[in-house]
Parts: structure tokens; sequence; C-alpha cells
């Protein structure tokens, strides 16, 4: 332990710490973190203890994750309870309970045993009137409608073993139940040798997987090599996956991936073989913008829907939700994300892993074709990026010897813990802190539809504030009429105007607050179209430009415009001027090869313009969101 | 995708009497030489669906359509042939199989439908709104008034109860108002609470509904138990889904809409996270009440789905409809029939005989091992198999099924002849109908008359 710690004053070369940081972050597996380390002395020691008041830039130390945000100094804790173990142990009992039943009853015996069971109820339930049908002989019931059996008439010829026979129910007759038990009892046996095979093969990799620990700390205490960041790190994941991952291979993830640039034929080529929905070719693209996943809803939709048999591998949860961001049903990072989650919960709760295969990388691979389908819908949000990472993490950190209800088990609660703490709990801290930042008599202006922002104005107006908003909006979402309609019906007063006469409206404002897709590395704030603007505006006036966006939205990306990395929209919704058919200017524009048209759907504010930032970490400066991501970002906290 | 398909193959259906009888049912009605049936299922082995439930009315018919299932099907599709006692209707056809009915939704398509619209745009209609019904609207087809020589169809095609009135929201998603045929008579009358909660409201009467529903299994269930009298889908059990879409009486125990009481704090605010995000549909902003707290009023969905006007959908549930297909799956539609045409336009099959200045025109088909004499002209119609026509024989607009036996100098317009059938020599029909099995004696005309053995 104390070897580990002296060395750390060694920073991996890779990473440069800009700005204000805190120590160096502690292990994650370390036992007591209460008491500040005696040995570091670490500069914030004060700043963790409880009590102080509330600093503009607070960066708490990274904390356990077994405690949760009741260790935050100015926490919330009375008033939000962390979720108490002991419910959430027994949800993870219920939860495992109805993963056995449902998956435990080899489906072809339960088929058949439910269909003769259903038969006798049906002909008891139904109370068809006019009794003069002809019952069939086979149905004993006194039902008016007889329960009709099935007659297989064609089958399609599988392989021996998979194929799973119905019969009708006429021909129910002794001699193939006795071959169905004959069916089950085979099933059961098979069932049993594959479990003896699965516990052989955990043993054996057991070993190795010690051997392997034992040698990475060998080298690690023999050299102090630059990775020394990683290595601990590192270290604790192959013990736990009981792989044997190398350093190397580590490292070379933590380069990031060069992103997509769509103007790269050969590589849009490749790309269009892999995908589901068969990207057409854009018409009438911008020069700037070509690198950009193009944007053709018209197209897209229906191909997907009439694919709707074909993609068997995809549950329909996740199918689900794809098409909800193809249509647009479902927008807003925070709701993407949670939606995403939440389908990959019930796509991980029907998950069953196929024989000779190992879960965590069985499964690591149907999310990734689950991710990519739905990249093919809509280009993923940094939310749904680092939430995606988590959740790979965290398949990956199974322990083979972990059973599969179990693992899956611990997945769910995984997933539900990310919800939670991760957005939920974020946005009621974030409320908590910018609460303090609203005064009686402030007229506050907001932009789109924020989540985390509607929720401090709900919360302020709860507590009573006087305050005054102004919503401007822009075309041609209206996002913010929506939030209108659920400001006005709680009682706020609000003032609702469009983007255009943001110049005049910002006399009368006194703080702005933002909402934010992303917050990159450098400060840059990553949000929907004309956020920048309001923000310069507000910048020009002197007035305080406040932006809230939880931490999981951070992103260590460095931008510095909003060409190089964005998303386009459908072209259609600027030209076309809903309840205005008389404004028919550009109909017919794609045919015209002069005149492109460009929707983009987000923009990056440089953080000059942003006065504070309010994360679920405390209020800090746009320089400091370096730090929340090397402190809190690279899964530091979801171990 | 978690998802069951039930096809309604019908049985012995009235309105086709001379056609249908107890060795060809509807669902074995040729169209382009290929029983109707097989559009369905065609279409629906292209969308990979492999697993089907068939219900046909009837034993008999069960027997023949299970019997040539089997033959053309097997080790393509895994296909299940269910028996239910005839005049159950759709909705008794239903309740009869509900036991086998396990997936979350279960699609039900006629069998008579001849369309090329993929199932999955309906399924996937249904499920992005988690609906409770979802129904495929097509546009009313044009029928062949415009087509010469088929005055006997005009009388039908002017009832005016084929028609429907449908109701949707601004969207084109929701379906608020469904009248079908036998409604229309009287006055339509609309739900004031439905139109006041939408403010808007579309009637159509170009569209009818293509009897293809995807539908929320257990509601679909529900709804069969607790209201026994219902008969069919398409009258009774679609309109009253449609009627009570604000006041929902159904317990939905799949929830479609996730609106029981949540429990946890948490979720409650995930879940209001998420409908903050999404555009609120006229059923969310309904079931908030008016103070828009937490939901009070249950409410479930029907939605939609527009077959766009480039794709084909018609029925077969009239002589005249039998008529149109035919005519159309050779020609405009004949991306369907899965026939290559030739450069006339046709289709001859190569073991067909044509005697010397015999003409076949675009438009036609002539099936295997039939036999033409000299002098004979075909236009727009279809000729089974193994046929035999003699010379000097005319046939135009017309359908002639298979082992059919027609006389030298017939003439032939705007007719449906069906197999095995005998025309002796000098016959001219004109908008007729020949049952199976009947002979036609030398000379006779006939105008606009259907033509069937006497059952025994």
């Amino acid at each position: 332990m104390d070897s580990r710690r002296s060395s750390r004053a060694v920073i991996d070369p890779k990473v440069r710490q800009v700005g204000f940081f805190t120590s160096a972050p502690l292990p994650p597996d370390r036992t007591q973190s209460d008491p500040p380390d005696p040995i570091r002395s670490p500069p914030l020691a004060d700043a963790s203890s409880p009590g102080n008041s509330l600093s503009p830039v607070m960066i708490p130390p990274p904390r356990h994750p077994s405690d949760s945000l009741l260790r935050l100094p100015h926490s919330p804790s009375d008033a939000f309870p962390p979720p108490s173990p002991t419910t959430t142990t027994t949800s993870l009992g219920d939860f495992s309970d109805d993963v056995t039943a449902a998956s435990s009853p080899p489906p072809a015996a339960a088929r058949v045993r439910g269909r003769g069971s259903s038969v006798k109820q049906q002909g008891a339930a139904s109370s068809f009137p006019g009794g003069g049908f002809e019952v069939p002989p086979s149905v004993k019931a006194p039902s008016s409608v007889p329960a009709s059996g099935l007659t297989t008439v064609s089958v399609v010829k599988l392989p021996p073993g998979i194929s799973v026979e119905v019969q009708s129910d006429r021909a129910l007759n002794s001699k193939p139940l006795k071959e169905k038990t004959s069916k089950a009892e085979r099933r059961a046996i098979q069932e049993a040798q594959r479990a003896a095979k699965a516990a052989a093969k955990a043993e054996g990799i057991k070993t190795p997987a010690v051997t392997a620990l034992a040698n990475a700390k060998s080298a690690k205490s023999t050299k102090p090599s630059p990775q020394r960041n990683d290595s601990a790190v590192v270290v604790a994941a192959s013990e736990k996956k009981g792989g044997d991952r190398s350093v190397e291979k580590d490292r070379k993830k933590d380069v990031p991936h060069p992103r997509m640039q769509y103007d790269d034929k050969s590589r849009v080529q490749k790309l269009k073989k892999r995908s589901v929905v068969k990207p057409t070719e854009a018409r009438n693209r911008v020069e700037l913008f070509r690198h950009l996943p193009q944007y053709e809803h018209g197209t897209q939709l229906p191909v997907l829907q009439s694919k709707f048999f074909q993609l068997d591998t995809l549950h329909p949860a996740v199918y689900k939700v794809g098409l909800q961001y193809l249509s647009g049903d479902i927008c807003g990072g925070n709701a993407r994300c949670i939606a995403m989650l939440q389908a990959f919960q019930e796509a991980i709760r029907d998950y069953s892993t196929p024989p000779a295969k190992t879960l965590s990388r069985d499964l690591t691979a149907k999310i990734s074709s689950y991710v990519s389908f739905l990249i093919d819908c809509r280009p993923l949000s940094v939310s749904m990026g680092n939430a995606i990472r988590f959740l790979k993490s965290q398949i990956a950190k199974i322990p083979i010897s972990l059973s599969e209800s179990e693992a899956k088990a611990t997945l769910h609660s995984d997933i539900e813990r990310f919800i939670n703490e991760k957005i939920i709990l974020a946005d009621r801290v974030i409320v908590k802190h910018a609460v303090t930042k609203i005064r009686d008599g402030d007229v506050l202006l907001t932009y789109g539809s924020s989540s985390a922002v509607e929720m401090i104005l709900q919360h302020a107006h709860e507590l009573g504030k006087q305050f005054r908003v102004v919503i401007v909006d822009s075309r041609p979402k209206h996002e913010g009429k929506l939030l209108l309609r659920r400001l006005v019906r709680k009682g706020l007063s609000c003032t609702y105007t469009h983007i255009n006469a943001i110049s005049y409206i910002m006399h009368e404002v006194t703080r702005v607050f933002l909402g934010a897709s992303s917050v990159l590395s450098n400060g840059t704030v990553y949000s929907r179209v004309g956020t920048a603007c309001v923000a310069m505006v507000a910048y020009g006036f002197h007035i305080p430009v406040l932006v809230c966006c939880e931490a999981y939205k951070f992103h260590e990306r460095v931008q510095l415009d909003s060409i190089c990395s964005n998303e386009l929209g459908d072209p259609d919704s600027i030209s076309k001027v809903p309840g205005r058919e008389d404004i028919n200017h550009l109909d017919g524009w794609d045919k015209s090869e002069n005149l492109q048209l460009l929707n983009l759907i987000y923009d990056a504010t440089p953080s000059d313009y942003v006065s504070l930032i309010i994360t679920d970490y405390g209020m800090i400066p746009p320089t400091s969101v370096p730090v929340i991501v090397r402190e809190y970002g690279r899964g530091q906290l979801w171990i | 995708m978690d998802f069951q398909v039930v096809v309604l193959a019908g049985g012995t259906s009235k309105k086709l009497v001379p056609l249908v009888s107890k060795e060809v049912p509807k669902a074995l009605l040729p169209v382009a030489n290929r029983p109707v049936l097989s559009y369905v299922l065609e279409q629906l082995e292209l969308s990979n669906i492999k697993d089907l439930i068939v219900v046909v009315e009837g034993a008999d018919a069960a027997l023949c359509v299970g019997g040539w299932i089997s033959a053309a099907y097997v080790d393509r599709l895994h296909v299940e042939v269910a028996t239910v006692p005839e005049d159950v209707g759709t909705a008794g056809a239903l309740r009869a199989i509900a036991h086998h009915l396990t997936a979350k939704d279960v699609l039900v398509v006629s069998g008579d439908l001849v369309s090329d619209v993929p199932p999955g745009a309906v399924t996937a209609a249904h499920r992005r709104h988690d609906a409770v019904v979802t129904a495929m609207i097509c546009s009313v087809p044009v029928s062949g008034l415009s087509e010469a020589g088929s005055s006997g169809a005009k009388d039908k095609t002017k009832k005016p109860g084929r028609y429907n009135i449908i109701g949707m929201d601004p969207t084109k998603q929701f379906l608020l108002h469904i009248a079908t045929g036998a409604e229309l008579e009287k006055d339509t009358r609309i739900r004031k609470s439905i139109l006041r909660a939408v403010g808007q409201m579309d009637i159509r009467a170009d569209l009818m509904d293509a009897h293809m529903y995807a539908f929320n299994r257990s509601v679909l269930q529900e709804v069969l138990d607790q209201k026994d009298k219902f008969q069919s889908l398409k009258q009774d059990v679609l309109p009253y889904l449609v009627r009570s879409q604000l006041k929902s009486e159904i317990l939905i125990n799949g929830a479609p809409q996730g609106q029981q009481a949540k429990e946890n704090g948490n979720d409650k605010v995930s879940y209001r996270i998420l409908a903050n995000a999404s555009t609120p549909s006229f059923h969310e902003l309904y079931a908030l009440g008016p103070n828009g707290s937490a939901p009070v009023r249950r409410t479930h969905k029907c939605c939609v789905y527009i077959a766009s006007n480039s794709k084909y959908c018609v029925r077969l549930n009239s002589i005249q409809a039998f008529m149109d297909i035919n005519r159309d799956v050779i020609g405009e539609a004949n991306h369907l029939s899965g026939y290559n045409f030739s450069a006339q336009n046709n289709i001859i099959h190569p073991s067909a005989e044509l005697g010397s200045k015999t003409t076949v025109g675009p438009h036609c088909m002539l099936g295997e091992g039939s036999q033409m004499g000299d002098k004979c002209s075909v236009k727009r119609s279809v000729i089974g198999r193994h046929c035999r026509i003699g010379s000097n024989v005319k046939v135009v607009n017309s359908v002639v099924m298979n082992h059919v036996t027609i006389g030298d100098g017939c003439s032939i317009q705007g007719s449906v002849i069906c197999s095995n059938a005998q025309l002796q020599e000098r016959v001219a029909l004109k908008d007729c109908q020949v049952g199976l099995g009947y002979v036609v004696s030398a000379g006779c005309e006939y105008k606009g008359e259907s033509l069937a053995r006497k059952e025994k």
C-alpha cells in the first residue's frame, strides 16, 4: 500500500494535468477512506471536511462507491436519503427470482404442458353465445366455441435438437407425451453436463488468473513504470476478469478512437456493409459538413420499419428505442440516455448465454451490436457514450464464477444505480446548488428545454422565491413551448420569445441558465444550436451565464468549433413552416444544384462566455472541467 | 421480435359463391394461377416471418388449405392450421385460438389480402407508440369502372356499404374514429370527448381498412373474453377499442404505457424526464387531467399505418375484386406475381401450345400445358393450366381457371370460368360466372349471370 502511494507522484506522461487539480486519485480499492491520509496531506483536506460554506469552486475528493452522496460536503443527505442497502438487496433478490422463474423451464416441454392445460381453461372460460357449433371430439369442456387445435402442416427443417415440433391437440395421446418427457429428461442431463463443464472451466481459469495477478504484482514492484496510474486499476480489473489482458492493450485503448469521417468514401462503404439501416446518398450536401453523418430521415424510417422481422437479433426494447430516436419521439441527452439504459436493462433480463460462450464476452458483443444499431438510428450523444462505456466496463468486470442469473441481477442493479446516481441524484444536487444562485426579483433566461434547468426553476418556485423566467426558443423544434407549458401550469410567471429577440430581451435579464449536451475538457459547452448565441449576447451584456450539466456528460475531448463534430438534422424542417402553407419558397429545393440547406443540431459555446458550470460535484469555473474529467472520469468512480 | 402472426384464411365466403365451393375455399382461389393465400404467405416470408398460424373456417376447407400449404411450403415456413367452425366471425376465430397466443403482440392478417406493404411497417408503428391496436389503412382501390366492358361490375361498386369513414389526428398516427359499411347507413356519431382532446380530426372517406392489425395480445384476449358478443374484428373489436381509447376499461396488465403508480421516487423522476423529453400525444395530455399532476385517467392508443399510394393493397372480398386483382397482378402490379414477363408483357408457359394466327396480348397469362386452337385472341386475361381452347375463341378481361374446355367460336368477356367447366361451341358469355364443373351447352348466350351446378 505504501509503496504504491509513494510512487504516485510519477505522472503518466500522457495525461497532462491542466489547471487546478487535487491530489492524485486514491486507489479505488482502498478500505478506509474517511480520515485524510497522513502521508500525503492533501490540499483539499479542509474542503472535504463537512460544514464549510458553499464556495464557488469545490471539488470534493473522489468518494468510495459504497458510500453515496452522504460523503459529499454540504450534501443534501437529509433531504435525499441514499438508497439504503436493505432496499437494494431486497430488490436484487426479487429480480433474481424473476430471472430464474422466467428462464428455467425448457421450452419444448413447457409449451406442450401449457397448451394442454390452457385448452381446458379456455373451454371453461369462454362463454360465447349461440352454441350451435359442432364440438370436436377432442375437447371435452362444455364450451360453445371449441378451442381449436393446431395442425402443423408444414415445418421448416431445422437441425435436430433445435426444432420444436408442435403437435396437434388431437394427436396428443399417450405416445407423444411419453416422448416429451423423455425429451425433458434428456435436456436435464444435458444441462447437468453443461454445468459440470462450466464449473471445470471456471476452475481451470482461476488458476492462471492468480498467476497473472502474481506476475503483475512482481512487475509492479520491480519497476515503477510510467503507467503507474493505470496499472493499479488494470491489475484490479484483470484480477476480477480472470483474464490476462496486457497493459499494452489497455494503453492502446486510451488513445481516443479517430472519429468517423463521412466524406471518406472507403470507410463509408465499409460502414454501409455493416449497418442495418442502409444509408442512401444524401441530396445537396453542404461542403463544409460532408464529414458528418448525413441526415436521411425520409428514407431511413420506412427501411427500418420494413425490416422489422429481419432484425431477429435485436431486442424489441432496443428496437423501439431506436425507432423513437429516429422519429424524434425522444430527444434530450438525459432522456435518451435513460431510455437506452432501460432498454438495455430489458435486453439483459431476457438474455441468456448461448452454450460454449462466456457471458461477459457474448453480452459485450451483443451490447455492441445494439449500440451500432442505435448509432444507425441517430448518432450517439456524449451522455450515451459515457453510459455505454460504463456498462461495458461493468460487464467486463463480472467474475466468471458468477452464475448467469446473478450476473444479470448485478448488471441490472448497476444500470439502476447509474441512472439513480449519475442522472437523478446528480440533478438533485445541481438543483440544490443552483437554487442558491436565484434571488428574489431575478429575471432568469433559459434557452430551449433543459431538464436540469426545468427542475431548478420548479424547485426555486416551490421554495417561494420571487422571480420571472424568460424562455427563448428557436425554430424548427420549438422545444421551449413544452417547457413553457409545464412552467406556466406550475404557476411561474414566464415570458416567451424567439432567439431573434435575444438582444432586446437581454436588457432585463439578470441570470442565464443553460443546459448542455456535453461539456468538453477545454470548457467548451456543447449544446443545442443557438446556445452559443445566447451565451455570447449575455456575455456582451455582462450577465452571468450558468451552465447546468451532470458530470456524466463531461468528456475529455477538446473541441474548438461546431464544425468538426456535430449532428445534422432534417433539412426539410427548416424549409417548411408548420401552419403556414403560403411560405413555400423553398419547395423543391433539393432539385436545385445551387442550394444546400444546413440544419445543425448542436453548437459549441467557448468557455469565455460561460461564468459557471453547475455540476453534481459543485460549482466550478469552465477551466476546472479537466479536473472533473480527470478525477472522476475514466470509470474511476464506477468501480 | 415477440410477435405472433395469425392469418385468417376464412372459409367458403358467401359473397364469392359461384367461384368458391367445398373443393375450392376462398383462400385457394387462383390469382394469376396461384392461390390468393400464397400472396400473403409470401409477403410474410419475405419479411422473415417463419412461424404462422393459419385459421380456416370449416373442416373441409381446413383440410384443403392445410394440404396445399404442406405441399407448397414444406421446408420454407412453419405453418400451423387451426380449424374453427363456420360463421364464428373473425373475432370468434381469434377467440378459438386464443390459447395458442403467447407473444406480446399479435399480427392478424386477412388471408385474402393482396398487397406489397411490408407487415413490418405496421408492427413497427405499433411498437413505436406502444399501441393497443394498430390498423393498416390503404386507399380505396379504383375499381375497374374505366376499363371497357365490365358493366356488370358497376352496380356492385356503387353499393355505399363498401366504404369506411376513418378519422385520424392531424399527424395521421392515431385512429380516432372508424365506421364501417353497415354503420354508414345511419349518421355517424363521433365522440365529443375524443374530439375535444385532440382538437382537430381528419375525416377521410377515401381510405379503407386493409384488415391487417397488430394487437396487444393481452388486451385482445381481454376484450374477446369480456365482450362475448363481438363477432368481427373490423366491425366490433376495432371500433370498440377506438371508441373507448380515452376512457379505457381495459386492465392493462402488460401496461403498455407504464402508467401504473411508481412506488419509487427515483423511478418517478426518470419517468418524468422521459415524458418531458418527448412531445406528448393527446392521450398523455388527456390522461394527465386538468391540473397536470399524476395521471388520473386511463387511456390507450389506437394507431394507424397508412399504406402509401405507390403500394398495392387490395382485398379479395368480392367477385369484382377478384377480377380486378387478377388483372392488376398481371398488369400494373406485376411485381407481386413473381413471374417473369416476356417482351410482350405477358406470360406464356413454354409448354402451352398456340395455334396459327392466335394472338395473346399484353397483360395476359397462359398456364402450363394449355392448348389453343387457331385464330384465337386473348386480351387482359388469365388462363389456367391444362385448358383446351378451340378455334376462333375470344377471351377478353376474363379469368379462366384450370382444366377448362372451351369449344370453337366462343366469346368470353369479363367472366370467370371455374375449373373443370366446359363451354360447348359458340357460347357467348358476358360478365358471367361459371361455377365449378358446370357445362354450358352449345350456342347459349348469357349476360351478367351466375351459372353453377345445383348443390346436391
